[in-house]
């Protein structure tokens, strides 16, 4: 992150005009083919005649023959500062084509409503989405939903950290212990929702039904009652992602350097004490960069519910993205699923920006 | 033992020790308790998949003692021992299945890790300004494309690859895959990268190295082991992604997770058969997950410590 270390090289290009000429002859050359194919099939599709056509590919194909140009012509024009701008120019070309191009055309389709099922197409309907999501429970009963399963990551946190401090102790056996804690995580959420959804919580031959009547629950249904399937899907999900966290965890445990606990041990704290008062505050940086990027990857939980739950019973378990997948897999409603998305969006972005604000106030350095 | 001994251990000493070992009582037994947690699933859906309908009624767990293993499960996928001579399709539609998912996985993380380790290397090496943009800033907004839920992405790519005949394809979904581990990638490799002191550059510059030969002959091969981190890291994300799978493939792209989501509905409960099919959906990502686990591990401790 910090820009002392950056390599400074001082380089002398002779660039001719004449070479600067073809690059950028390349560059808007390109542009004007990937301009004229894309006229050709905005003039198709709005009807004024007819190229032959069949899909958007040309104009795909074009706009890669301008991006490749473009990459190219940098090191025409500008030789060796040429040569680095082509190391992130790539990357960053196919970000913006594949992110900022569709959050565009989102925005389009959110203020239409379509519904790709019926024949009459795309239509403006300037605000009505927004007004039908106003009044939509289902919407908001899905952010609220979100709310508790964001809070359930606090529970999460304590048991990954729990976990990291016992793998980072001295224990025999440890690499056994790490790969066992690190298999969850590799599982796919729609293996883990049969494997432990539909199979292990099957209420009459489960093996975890089994033991939930041998421990005395006489009936156990694990998604019968709203509270218990919320329960129930925050666990599944907490037992794939918890080593996520513990794997940050134990990582910054073990950056800890050894003086300071030892120290701290021949001032006369004990476990308890050495933990609250030297060790957690060390890890607190760590912590709050895992409890973020556990909440990013939280926001984005739709697997299991849609393939567990579906989002029953009568909403309990929905999740904002199982409830749009649902918006569009059930009604094809494009425009209206893809408003409550950015919406949703919106309503991250914020979310996110005050609790990384937050962390950097509260993990800064303090004086 | 009746003679008393003549170093014997202090009264301290001895409820020291009584203590130690409650210690260590406590630990591994939490340490067990989590394993069984972690691990238990996974033997759950292995043996069910050798189980027969009784068995599975009776709630039987361990083989040859409670039941004999059968191969009801693999028989139904055709890749049980007197199957797998034969003609079966539903054991082409599980092999198609589960090339496709290779190819998207393996393709969208290498491109993944190609794009992503030079946009890391050249922000750790470089300054740029791109309009208002410097370095710190493109580096926020590619970390920032972790934030974006696959939602909000999900419905106007819909439309887009529709437009393209891109949909129900493999290439798209490779591209919307690199898209979404990319941002890990950069912060992975970028983490690596500036670990790597810059007068191992200089040095290869002075010798008449440019600014790429210096790259691909001294960086990348200290960089390895990161990429190998990262690459290993989009391939488990890469292999278990569901949603844009369920969402933009139908017949032809269809990759393992999607065929496994849809046999849970319409086949009500044929356990051995789903077992067998979810086992041999997470059986290779076990394997890489217990022999590459210090890769992962790298990986994912990677932006956690600066």
């Amino acid at each position: 992150m910090s820009t002392t270390d950056h390599l400074h090289v001082v380089t002398s290009d002779t660039i001719t005009d004449s070479r600067r000429r073809m690059g950028r002859g390349l560059i808007w050359g390109s542009a004007a083919v990937l301009a004229g194919v894309a006229l050709a099939q905005l003039g198709q599709t709005s009807g004024w005649w007819n190229l032959g056509f069949q899909t958007w590919r040309p104009t795909l194909y074009a706009y890669c023959l301008w991006a490749t140009c473009l990459c190219w012509a940098q090191v025409i024009i500008r030789g060796e500062q040429g040569k680095r701008t082509l190391f992130v120019l790539p990357a960053a070309l196919f970000v913006i084509s594949l992110t900022v191009f569709p959050l565009l055309f989102g925005l389009v389709i959110a203020f239409s409503s379509w519904n790709l099922s019926s024949p009459t197409g795309r239509a403006f309907n300037g605000l009505d989405n927004l007004r039908q999501m106003w009044t939509d429970p289902f919407y908001w009963n899905a952010m609220g939903n979100m709310v508790w399963y964001t809070a359930a990551i606090i529970v999460e946190y304590a048991i990954a950290f729990g976990l990291a401090l016992l793998l980072a102790g001295q224990i025999r056996a440890r690499k056994f212990f790490r790969v066992a804690f690190l298999l969850p995580l590799m599982l796919s959420p729609v293996a883990v929702s049969w494997m432990i959804g539909k199979s292990m919580l099957e209420a009459r031959f489960g093996p975890l039904a089994r033991f939930a009547r041998w421990v005395g629950w006489d009936n156990p249904s694990f998604f019968g009652s709203p509270e218990v399937a919320k329960i129930t899907i925050m666990l599944m999900d907490a037992w794939t992602f918890i080593p996520f966290m513990m794997i940050m965890l134990l990582a910054g445990l073990q950056a800890i350097p050894k003086e300071l606990t030892e120290a701290s041990r021949v001032d006369g704290a004990t476990g308890w004490k050495s933990f609250w008062e030297v060790t957690f505050p060390l890890m607190l940086p760590v912590s709050i960069t895992a409890i973020l990027i556990r909440i990013i990857f939280k926001l984005k939980l739709a697997d299991i519910v849609i393939n567990v739950t579906a989002g029953g019973p009568g909403g309990a378990t929905d999740t904002v993205t199982s409830f749009i997948f649902r918006e569009y897999r059930d009604r094809s409603n494009v425009g209206y699923g893809t408003m409550l998305a950015m919406v949703y969006l919106v309503i991250i972005v914020i979310v996110m920006t005050i609790l990384m604000k937050l962390a950097a106030r509260w993990a800064g350095p303090r004086t | 033992m009746t003679q008393t001994a003549i170093f014997k251990d202090s009264e301290a000493d001895r409820s020291f020790r009584a203590k130690w070992f409650a210690n260590r009582l406590v630990v591994y037994g939490v340490l067990i308790f989590w394993a069984i947690i972690c691990l238990f699933p996974i033997y759950w859906t292995i043996t069910t998949s050798f189980k027969m309908a009784p068995n599975v009624m009776k709630g039987n767990l361990i083989p040859w003692v409670d039941y004999d293993p059968a191969w009801l499960g693999w028989r139904s996928l055709g890749l049980s021992p007197d199957t797998i001579g034969n003609d079966s399709t539903v054991r082409d539609e599980f092999m198609k299945r589960f090339l496709n998912s290779t190819i998207v996985a393996l393709s969208a993380s290498t491109l993944a890790v190609i794009l992503g380790s030079l946009a890391a290397y050249g922000l750790s090496r470089f300054s740029f300004r791109f309009g208002f943009m410097k370095n710190d800033d493109i580096s926020f907004f590619f970390l920032s494309q972790l934030i974006l839920p696959p939602v909000v992405l999900a419905l106007p790519f819909l439309v887009l690859y529709k437009e393209m005949a891109l949909l129900d394809t493999r290439i798209g979904l490779i591209l919307l895959y690199t898209l979404t581990v990319l941002p890990i990638v950069i912060w992975i490799m970028r983490d690596q990268f500036a670990g790597i002191p810059t007068e191992l550059e200089e040095a290869a510059m002075v010798d008449g190295l440019g600014v790429w030969g210096a790259f691909f002959t001294i960086i990348l091969p200290i960089a390895l082991p990161g990429m190998v981190a990262a690459f290993i890291l989009s391939l488990v994300l890469t292999w278990n992604e569901y949603f844009f799978a369920a969402l933009l493939t139908s017949t032809h792209a269809n990759t393992l997770p999607v065929m496994v989501a849809s046999q849970t509905g319409s086949q009500g409960i044929s356990w051995w058969s789903m077992a067998a099919l979810s086992t041999a959906a997470i059986l290779p990502l076990i394997v890489i997950g217990v022999v590459l686990e210090r890769f992962i591990i790298k990986g994912m401790a990677a932006g956690a410590v600066k």
